[in-house]
C-alpha cells in the first residue's frame, strides 16, 4: 500500500492522543475479554454437557440418595446403553478454603462414561486395584503440588472421619474446557466406612443414551419406572441439569451484557469524539491533497483508514493482555475454576474493535471527503 | 490571583462534545462500580443479618455447614443444660432443627430453584427474637403446615396463603408468611422439624444444627467453653453472625473482586477519556493560555485552572453516576447460596459510603486526567504559543 | 529620548542583547549585542524585514522570552536574572501586550477580558469594574462592555485588546503588529489611539511593525538590521 505513510505520519503527529486512543481500545476490549471469560466461566457446565448424557436424582430433593438397586433397573430401560454412579463426599483437605470436588465413582463404567477424561491405563489399573485409590485432575496437582504415589488425607464432613488416599494417577481433559479439578476414589471404600444410614444409598445416576434425540423419551421411561415409591426420580440432559444450576445463579447474563453495553458505548464517544477533533485540526492539508488531485474517495478512505488501524493495533492490544491475563489461571482460588478466553471471543472482540473503529470514524471520514477546498483553505 | 473559574465553566460549555464525553466515560465507570459493590454488599447484609450475636448456632464438630451435620437428640439435651442458655420460664430457648432443599419454579424464569426448607422446633419465634409473623398464623405442631418468608411468595409460584404444595412426598398447607428483617429466611419455608424428618424419611433423633438463644450476647464465651470442653459431645459452636457471615464469604468475594477489577479496568478507560478531553482543550486554547501567561497569569494558577476543569467534569460525572445507580437500591435479585444449596433472595444495597466512595473515585479520575494535561499547558513556551495558528 | 549607542539611561536600559536559537541543525544568532535607551513617554517603532527579530525582541522586553546573553532593566528592575515566578509577576506589574491576533478570550465579555489583568492586584470588585469602566471608555468601547469577541469588528477587538494593555496601568505597552490584521481605517483608529495615549496619558509605547505608515505615527523609528538597532528618521508624533 503506497499510502501507508502517509497514515501512519498523521497518527504519529500527535502522540500522545495516539496513545491514549490505543489506550481506550485496549481497555475496552480487556474488558470484553474478561467478560466473555466470566460468561465462559459460569456456562462452562452447558458446554463440556455430553450430548448424549442425562442425569438421574432423587425428585424430592437434590441433596437426597438413591438406592444403588436402581442402578440394574436404569439398564434395562429401552435406549440406556451405559450407567454409572456417583456420591458427593465433600471432605476437607487441610483447610476449609481448599475447596474441590470429591466424587466417590463406580470404577470401570464412570471412565467409559466420560470419555473426555484421560487417564493412561497404568494408572487407571493401578486404581482399580487400590482399595484407597485415588484419581485426582490435573489442576489439583497444580494446585497443591502433588504426585502419583502421594498419600493424602481428607477429613470427612457428611462421612466424618479422616481418610486416607493413595494418588495412583491423574486425568487430563480433552478440551480446554473441561473440569480438571475432581478428586475420584472407588466407591467400595466408601461403602467400607459409611454409617449405616447411607448403606445401599448413592447420591446419583449418570445415564448414556444411544440417540440424543431419544434423551425426553428416556428420561420419561425413568423417571414412570421409579414413580411412586419411595425414591422417586427426575431425569433430565445433562445441559439442562447444568442450565439450571446457572439459572439459579441469578441473571448473570444480563449483568455482563449491561456492563458490557456501557463500556462499549463509551468507548465508541470517546474515540469518534477524537477522530472527529483530529480531523477538523487537519482540514487544511486534506484541502491541500484535494487540490493537488487527490480524490473524495481516498480522503474518505485516508481518514477511515486510521480509524481501523487505531481500533484493529488498540483492540488486539486489549485482548492480547486479557488472554496473558487468564494464563496465570483462576485468580479467585476455586470460585471460577474454569477461567479460559477462547478463541470464538478473541474474534468476536476483534471483530467488534473493527465496527467501533467503523462507526467512530465514518462521520469525520464523511465529513472530510465532503470538504470544500476552497473553505478549507481560507480558514485562518 | 486565580484564573477566573467563569473561564472554565464557560470553556466546558463551549467545547461540549467533549465534556459530555468524558463525563459519561466517569458516570459509567462510578456507575457500574457503585453497582458491583452494592450487590456484594446486598448480599453480604442479607447472610450477616440472618444471624444474632445473642444466638448461637452448634453443629457436629468438623461440618462445614449445615447439611453435613449432625447432632442427637441426647446431645440437644446436653445443649439445654448448658450455662448462659435462655429460658422462658423453665423451657430452655433451643430450637434443634433439620434443613433439606426442595425444588419449586421461579416466578421469574420458570426454571426450578431450591429452596431451604428448615425443619424447626415450635419455639423458634422465642429463639429468632427478629422474625414476626406479618400474616396467617403460625404452623401448629404435628401438621404438614408451612410458614413461609416474605421473600418466598415474591419469587416462587403458588405461595399464596392457603394454598397448598407438594414436596418431599407430602402436601403441606401454606397457614402463615414471617418477615425475618430481610436475612436469608426470608427465602426459606419453615416447618415442624419432626413432621419433615417424617416425610423425607431421616432418622428421628438426629437434627442437624441447634440453635440457641443465650441470657445474652456476653454469655456466648462461656457457652462455648462448656460445650467444646464436655467429653460426652463432640460439637463446634458458632455465633450466629459469624457463622452466616462466613457464608457469605465466597460470593462477596467474587463479586467483589469482579466489581474491582471490572471498575478498576474502566478506570483507565475513564482516565484516558479524561486526558483525551483535556490534552484537546490544551491545544485548541493554546493561545489563550499564553496570553493570560503573558498578561501575568503565573504557571500554578495555569495548572490549577485546569485541574478545576477536570475536576468539574469528574464531579459531574460521579454525581451523575451516583445518581443513575440509586434506583437499584432495594431492587431484589436472587441467587444460589453454595453453601446451603439453596436460592437466596437479596437486594442491592446502595450505602452513603458507597456514594461518597463512588464521588471520591470519580475525582480522583479527574485529577489523574486532569493534571497531565494542566502541567503541559503550564509549560508550554509563552512566546511559541503566542504564534500559534 | 531614545538612544541605541550604549549610552545614556532610561526608562527601558537595555545592553549587549544577545538572542540565539537553533533551527534544526542551524544555529541563528537573531540579536547581537543589541543597545537601547527608552525614556518614559517615549513612542518608538521598530522596523526590519521579516525574520529580523523584531518580535523576538520585544518578546525579551515583556519578559515572556530570555536572552542568551545581554541585560535589560527596566524602571531600575534587572530582568533578565528574575526566577521565573518573579518575572511572571513583575510582567503583571509593568507590561502591557498588544497582539496582532488580538488574544482575545472567546468565553469572556470584553468587559471580563479587560479586568483579567486587575485580578492579579489586590483592587477590589469595584475599584476594578471603575478602572476597567474607564480603560474602555478611553479606547471609546464603553457601550460594548457586556458584547463577547465574536460580536465585535477587527478594530473594535483590537481595541479591546488594547484597554486590557492599559487598564493596570503598565510602565509601558509592547505592540507586535498592532495594525497586521486591520483594515486601513481600523488601523488608523488604532494608531489614533496608541498616538492619544502617549500624549494625553503619557504612556511609554514600543511598537513592532512593517507598515510604513503606522511606523510614522511614532516619534521614533528604528530599524533592526544585523541584530542590533539603527536609528531610522525621527519625526513630530502626529
Amino acid at each position: 500500500m503506497k499510502y501507508r505513510h502517509l497514515i501512519f505520519a498523521n497518527l504519529f503527529r500527535k502522540k500522545i492522543r495516539t496513545t491514549l486512543t490505543l489506550g481506550s481500545f485496549a481497555v475496552a476490549l480487556f474488558l470484553f475479554g474478561l467478560l466473555a471469560v466470566v460468561r465462559g466461566a459460569f456456562n462452562q457446565g452447558l458446554e463440556v454437557a455430553g450430548a448424549n448424557r442425562l442425569v438421574v436424582v432423587n425428585k424430592v430433593s437434590i441433596i437426597q440418595p438413591l438406592p444403588i438397586s436402581y442402578m440394574d433397573k436404569i439398564g434395562r430401560i429401552p435406549g440406556v446403553t451405559l450407567v454409572t454412579h456417583a456420591n458427593w463426599f465433600g471432605g476437607v483437605y487441610q483447610d476449609e478454603r481448599n475447596f474441590f470436588p470429591q466424587f466417590a465413582i463406580q470404577d470401570e463404567t464412570y471412565r467409559q462414561m466420560f470419555p473426555e477424561f484421560i487417564v493412561p491405563a497404568d494408572q487407571w489399573n493401578a486404581f482399580i486395584g487400590d482399595r484407597q485409590g485415588a484419581i485426582v485432575g490435573e489442576d489439583l496437582v497444580k494446585r497443591f503440588h502433588w504426585k502419583v504415589g502421594d498419600r493424602v488425607p481428607i477429613k470427612g464432613t457428611i462421612f466424618p472421619g479422616t481418610w486416607e488416599f493413595n494418588i495412583d494417577g491423574i486425568y487430563k481433559g480433552s478440551r480446554p474446557q473441561d473440569d480438571t479439578t475432581q478428586f475420584w476414589f472407588r466407591y467400595k471404600y466408601l461403602e467400607e466406612r459409611e454409617n449405616p444410614y447411607w448403606k445401599g444409598l448413592i447420591g446419583w445416576y449418570t445415564v448414556r443414551i444411544d440417540n440424543p434425540d431419544n434423551a425426553t423419551r428416556v428420561a420419561a421411561a425413568i423417571d414412570d419406572t421409579f414413580a411412586n415409591s419411595p425414591w422417586e426420580t427426575k431425569t433430565e440432559t445433562e445441559k439442562a441439569f447444568a442450565a439450571g444450576f446457572v439459572k439459579q445463579a441469578g441473571n448473570i447474563e444480563f449483568l455482563l451484557l449491561s456492563i458490557g453495553g456501557v463500556v462499549f458505548f463509551t468507548l465508541l464517544l470517546v474515540t469518534g469524539n477524537t477522530m472527529a477533533i483530529a480531523v477538523r485540526e487537519r482540514m487544511r492539508e486534506l484541502a491541500v491533497l484535494k487540490a493537488v488531485g487527490f480524490s473524495d474517495g481516498f480522503v474518505l478512505s485516508l481518514v477511515l483508514g486510521e480509524s481501523l488501524l487505531l481500533a484493529a493495533i488498540g483492540g488486539g492490544l486489549g485482548l492480547a493482555l486479557c488472554k496473558l491475563f487468564t494464563l496465570r489461571g483462576d485468580p479467585t482460588g476455586g470460585l471460577l475454576p474454569y477461567f479460559y478466553l477462547a478463541l470464538p471471543a478473541l474474534i468476536l472482540g476483534l471483530l467488534a474493535a473493527l465496527a467501533v473503529g467503523l462507526a467512530a470514524g465514518i462521520l469525520p471520514a464523511w465529513s472530510a471527503m465532503r470538504l470544500r477546498v476552497v473553505d478549507a483553505l481560507r480558514r485562518v | 490571583m486565580a484564573i477566573p473559574l467563569a473561564y472554565n465553566v464557560r470553556s466546558l460549555r463551549v467545547r461540549w462534545t467533549s465534556t459530555v464525553v468524558a463525563v459519561l466515560g466517569i458516570t459509567g465507570t462510578v456507575g457500574v462500580f457503585i453497582a458491583m459493590l452494592a450487590l456484594a454488599k446486598g448480599f453480604r447484609a442479607t447472610l450477616v443479618s440472618s444471624g444474632s450475636p445473642q444466638n448461637a448456632i452448634v453443629r457436629r464438630a468438623g461440618a462445614t455447614s449445615e447439611m453435613e451435620s449432625a447432632v442427637t437428640t441426647d446431645q440437644v439435651h446436653v445443649i439445654e443444660d448448658m450455662p448462659g442458655v435462655a429460658r422462658k420460664g423453665a423451657e430452655p430457648l433451643v430450637s434443634p432443627e433439620s434443613v433439606v432443599v426442595a425444588a419449586f419454579p421461579l416466578k421469574a424464569t420458570g426454571t426450578d430453584a431450591n429452596v431451604q426448607v428448615r425443619g424447626v422446633s415450635p419455639q423458634v419465634l422465642d429463639v429468632r427474637e427478629q422474625v414476626k409473623i406479618v400474616a396467617g398464623r403460625f404452623f401448629r405442631p404435628g401438621l404438614d403446615e408451612l410458614v413461609v418468608g416474605r421473600n418466598v411468595a415474591r419469587t416462587y409460584a403458588g405461595f399464596d396463603l392457603g394454598n397448598t404444595v407438594k414436596f418431599g412426598g407430602g402436601t403441606w398447607t401454606v397457614v402463615g408468611v414471617f418477615d425475618a428483617g430481610g436475612s436469608a429466611f426470608d427465602s426459606e419455608l419453615w416447618a415442624d422439624s419432626e413432621v419433615v424428618k417424617q416425610v423425607y424419611k431421616r432418622p428421628l433423633n438426629v437434627y442437624q444444627s441447634v440453635t440457641v438463644r443465650l441470657t445474652s450476647a456476653g454469655a456466648y464465651p462461656a457457652f462455648k467453653d462448656a460445650i467444646t470442653s464436655d467429653p460426652r459431645v463432640t460439637l463446634q459452636v458458632d455465633r450466629e453472625t459469624e457463622y452466616y457471615e462466613k457464608q457469605s464469604r465466597a460470593f462477596t468475594r467474587l463479586v467483589t473482586f469482579l466489581g474491582v477489577l471490572v471498575g478498576g479496568v474502566m478506570s483507565i478507560g475513564a482516565i484516558i477519556a479524561a486526558l483525551n478531553t483535556m490534552y484537546s482543550a490544551v491545544a485548541e486554547r493554546a493561545r489563550e493560555i499564553a496570553t493570560m501567561r503573558a498578561v501575568g497569569f503565573g504557571a500554578g494558577s495555569v495548572v490549577a485552572s485546569f485541574t478545576f476543569e477536570a475536576l468539574c467534569i469528574a464531579f459531574i460525572g460521579g454525581l451523575l453516576g451516583c445518581i443513575a445507580v440509586l434506583p437499584l437500591n432495594g431492587l431484589t435479585t436472587g441467587t444460589m447460596n453454595w453453601q446451603t444449596f439453596s436460592h437466596l433472595a437479596f437486594a442491592f444495597r446502595v450505602t452513603p459510603a458507597l456514594l461518597i466512595g463512588g464521588v471520591i473515585f470519580a475525582l480522583a479520575m479527574g485529577v489523574a486526567g486532569g493534571v497531565p494535561p494542566a502541567i503541559r499547558a503550564a509549560r508550554a513556551r509563552i512566546a511559541v504559543a503566542l504564534r500559534e495558528l | 529620548m531614545v538612544r541605541v549607542d550604549g549610552r545614556g539611561t532610561g526608562l527601558v536600559h537595555v545592553r549587549g542583547l544577545d538572542k540565539k536559537y537553533q533551527r534544526g541543525s542551524e544555529e541563528i544568532h537573531v540579536l547581537q549585542g543589541l543597545n537601547l535607551d527608552v525614556d518614559a513617554s517615549d513612542f518608538v517603532a521598530f522596523m526590519g524585514p521579516s525574520g529580523s527579530g523584531k518580535t523576538t525582541l520585544l518578546n525579551l522586553l515583556g519578559g515572556i522570552d530570555l536572552p542568551s546573553a545581554g541585560s535589560i532593566t527596566v524602571a531600575g528592575d534587572e530582568i533578565t536574572h528574575m526566577s521565573s515566578s518573579k518575572l511572571t509577576a513583575w510582567r503583571a506589574r509593568h507590561v502591557g501586550f498588544i497582539f496582532q491576533m488580538y488574544n482575545l478570550i472567546p468565553v469572556l465579555t470584553a468587559f471580563q477580558n479587560v479586568e483579567l489583568p486587575l485580578l492579579l492586584t489586590k483592587l477590589s470588585k469595584d475599584e476594578r469594574r471603575k478602572h476597567v469602566e474607564t480603560a474602555l471608555g478611553i479606547v471609546g468601547l464603553a457601550d460594548r462592555m457586556n458584547h463577547y469577541p465574536r460580536q465585535l469588528s477587527g478594530g473594535q477587538e483590537q481595541r479591546v485588546g488594547i484597554a486590557r494593555a492599559i487598564v493596570a496601568d503598565p510602565t509601558f505597552l509592547l505592540c507586535d503588529e498592532p495594525t497586521g490584521d486591520l483594515d486601513r481605517k481600523s488601523a488608523d483608529e488604532v494608531m489614533d489611539l496608541l498616538g492619544r495615549l502617549v500624549r494625553e496619558h503619557h504612556k511609554t509605547v514600543l511598537l513592532v511593525t512593517h507598515d510604513p505608515v503606522a511606523a510614522e505615527r511614532a516619534q521614533t523609528v528604528l530599524h533592526l538590521n544585523k541584530g542590533v538597532l539603527v536609528e531610522g528618521r525621527v519625526a513630530e508624533v502626529r
